[in-house]
């Protein structure tokens, strides 16, 4: 009983999460067949909230199984069964850019960092608190109300497009019958 | 009598492990396991019940008499079910994708039963009272979505794969109407935790100030737990049982069984956001309050349940015009007066 209560639990969840986490998402990459890379993302997507959670994050926790875990792979299925093939065995395979992949990871692993580095943003001390979806829409409607705007115009732009490409590829299916 | 009963019986579970020298981290851990199997419990009992009601009021709907013969009056067919799907073969086609054909019936019930952790069932009765509860609600709601979409490719059949097809854009597209309607309560109320939700609504049921959204979610609700006039997803007519084609036995079983307590959990939102949740109307405290959330509840169920038996299945196109020209919209319209509402309330000073 000692040796239980001594145990930090969050240190255990947060290094089970983390393995998840990184396992899965090397799954991604490594599965053969591109569906199950879907599911591996949704797991990995999934621990990332996990791992949020342990750090008292719950709005942005549920924000990660919203939009990634719940949207963005249902954006992957739609567009694999828009290319989808006979057999979808062989589908995530290997490619030779080995050289120009290491350089980009490297790349982006140095530009993250640097930024991190350099926002210099202080984590207060004291407990975090409970209500944090009050103080995130104030930042966002007050200070940020523009990068916020500029974000929401781009997703209309996005949609605005994505109708009508559908629209013009249906009617050319209409002139050629 | 009776109020107090299950928050009395958690009291005194954990008076007793703190008497007998069990420490406080143990003594959270152990009760909190207790509540969640108390509502696996729950759940069970109650798809049991949904299950046994849908048939009857199918029955009287269509003046015929339902299942009537195990049992007095037909009540113990559910059981004879459960015992008859637990018997069958699970029978695996040759050319599915074995390990996901498996392993999504196994999943496809986690997250409504995450879902329920966070419903508050009574006065001080959430097994876990979050502060962005109506938010968690929708967030988990969406990995169904996969889950269904990942059983019916992976039974590599046609059919399913239009059915799942369908499953995820009615899904995805249904879920933004639920959201909108809940927008403007959310707005009035300024919290997203569900208790604090239903002590809003104790001099008026927000039925009564937002009877739009009120619709407006009963009718997404409906398509986001593929029942009929929206079961377009195992359109039987159509593509014979969409994702659920190849499945057989208790793999097959799990599927409607998640249909039953999503149907529950969507009840029982629009209880605990339209409805008043554990308030007692007319100022009836002699029932305890968790009663009242299961009459309300039932009530809701029977409601959804009358407009199956009673509407034919729509077509695709209509499902998606209705969405996206009638429900969002209308949505939209109804959270922009509600804003326009609360400050014009606020300026004569009727609401602050």
């Amino acid at each position: 009983m000692e040796l239980l209560n001594s145990i930090s639990w969050v240190a255990v969840s947060f290094h089970t999460l983390a393995a998840v986490v990184v396992i899965s998402a090397l799954l991604v990459v490594f599965s053969r067949n591109i569906v199950h890379s879907v599911f591996w993302l949704a797991a990995c997507f999934i621990s990332l909230a996990g791992v949020f959670m342990t750090l008292n994050a719950d709005f942005v926790a549920m924000v990660q199984v919203m939009v990634y875990a719940g949207a963005v792979c249902i954006m992957v299925v739609f567009a694999i069964m828009l290319i989808r093939r006979r057999d979808m065995g062989d589908t995530n395979l290997f490619n030779g850019q080995t050289v120009a992949a290491a350089g980009v990871v490297a790349l982006v692993i140095m530009l993250s960092g640097f930024l991190s580095f350099k926002s210099g943003v202080v984590v207060p001390p004291g407990p975090v608190p409970v209500n944090q979806v009050d103080s995130i829409a104030t930042a966002m409607l007050t200070k940020y109300v523009i990068p916020f705007e500029v974000a929401a115009l781009l997703l209309l732009v996005a949609l605005i497009g994505a109708i009508f490409l559908a629209k013009e590829v249906k009617a050319d299916a209409d002139s050629d019958s | 009598m009776g109020e107090n009963i299950f928050v009395g019986i958690a009291t005194w579970l954990r008076d007793v492990m703190s008497s007998a020298g069990v420490p406080d981290l143990w003594n959270d851990t152990i009760l909190m396991l207790v509540k969640l199997v108390t509502v696996l419990v729950f759940v069970m009992l109650n798809f049991m019940v949904l299950n046994y009601m849908e048939r009857r009021i199918a029955g009287f709907i269509q003046s015929r008499r339902g299942p009537n013969r195990v049992g007095p009056h037909g009540l113990l067919q559910p059981l004879a079910d459960i015992g008859k799907m637990l018997g069958k073969e699970l029978y695996i086609p040759k050319s599915v994708d074995k390990i996901v054909f498996l392993l999504m019936p196994t999943l496809i019930f986690v997250p409504p039963f995450l879902i329920f952790a966070v419903l508050p069932l009574g006065k001080n009765m959430a097994a876990i009272d979050m502060n962005i509860g109506v938010f968690y609600m929708f967030a988990i709601a969406s990995l169904s979505t996969i889950i269904l979409w990942g059983a019916g490719w992976s039974s590599n059949n046609k059919y399913s794969l239009i059915g799942s097809m369908r499953a995820v854009a009615q899904m995805v597209s249904y879920e933004l109407p639920l959201i909108l309607s809940l927008l403007g309560v959310i707005m009035i109320t300024g919290t997203l935790n569900m208790s604090s939700i239903v002590e809003a609504q104790n001099n008026i049921w927000f039925v009564f100030t937002q009877p739009i959204a009120f619709l407006i979610y009963f009718i997404a609700g409906i398509a986001e737990t593929n029942r009929t006039p929206f079961c377009l997803v195992e359109g039987e007519s159509e593509i014979i049982a969409g994702p659920y084609t190849e499945y057989s036995g208790m793999t097959y079983a799990m599927f409607p069984l998640a249909e039953f307590v999503s149907m529950i959990i969507i009840s029982a939102m629009s209880t605990i956001v339209f409805l008043g949740g554990w308030l007692a109307p007319f100022g009836w405290t002699f029932i305890p309050s968790w009663l009242w959330f299961f009459l309300k509840m039932y009530v809701m169920i029977f409601i959804f349940m009358w407009v199956r038996w009673t509407y034919p299945r729509i077509r695709v196109d209509q499902l998606m015009g209705f969405n996206w020209k009638v429900l969002v919209p209308l949505a939209l319209a109804n959270i922009f007066i509600t804003g326009v509402g609360m400050y014009v309330f606020r300026a004569i000073g009727w609401w602050s």
